[in-house]
């Protein structure tokens, strides 16, 4: 697994194929690789966004990320994972995470990936505090939850 | 004993710092360190603990050297 905390802007698609490339045991023995890329919107809340910053706590994102890629390493059959995430400022547009992950079958990547995001959204220690068009500051409070339609 | 305790966030506004030191002796619970630290006040609403960087609940125990924190409900991603 990779887990990797970014305070410059990343792109996800070459942070695939690097890290494909830097795995030759994996080549030829992943049928599936399921790909998820969170993104910043211009908007929230029914307001104009320009802007937000990223804060974290160092040492327990990376735990906990760790604790969710292990937990689901033991729980489904996948080859490995890659997880990167931005701190610090980041704008309309700009990758905010990305959640990739190997496996022989399309099941398990498909379930892991919904899986580790859904977990990274409600116990990795990241804050988002937006800054409006309007210039006003204000943190993000909650999470929505991803299975709720 | 001696503890570090750190808050993130909206809190670290709200408490206007973003650690403390702090010296104790006998038994203490998360909840305690808040309390002494923060002129007995309760805790706010929806906060989150952890100790040593894995969630606790507020009645978890302190030891010596631990990393306690405080922060309200994350929100990457």
């Amino acid at each position: 697994m990779e887990i990797k905390i970014l305070q410059t802007p990343f792109d996800p698609w070459q942070e695939i194929q690097q890290f494909q490339q830097a795995s030759p045991d994996m080549a030829g023995k992943y049928g599936a690789t399921s790909i998820f890329v969170g993104t910043m919107r211009d908007f929230n809340d029914g307001d104009d966004v320009k802007g937000m910053t990223l804060e974290h706590y160092p040492g327990m994102t990376e735990k906990q990320l760790s604790n969710i890629i292990t937990e689901a390493m033991q729980k489904w059959q996948i080859l490995d994972v890659l997880v990167v995430h931005r701190i610090g400022e980041v704008f309309p547009e700009d990758p905010i995470v990305l959640v990739a992950v190997w496996s022989s079958h399309r099941g398990d990547a498909f379930d892991v990936s919904r899986y580790i995001m859904e977990a990274l959204k409600s116990k990795v220690p990241f804050w988002k505090k937006e800054i409006l068009q309007s210039e006003t500051e204000r943190w993000v409070d909650k999470n929505t939850d991803g299975y709720k339609k | 004993m001696s503890i570090k305790v750190r808050y993130f966030a909206s809190l670290k506004e709200s408490v206007g710092r973003s650690e403390d030191e702090m010296e104790f002796a006998g038994v203490i619970s998360v909840v305690d360190v808040w309390k002494r630290l923060n002129q007995g006040g309760e805790l706010p609403e929806n906060i989150l603990a952890a100790v040593n960087m894995d969630y606790v609940s507020f009645d978890h125990l302190v030891n010596d050297y631990d990393e306690v924190a405080f922060f309200p409900p994350v929100t990457g991603g």
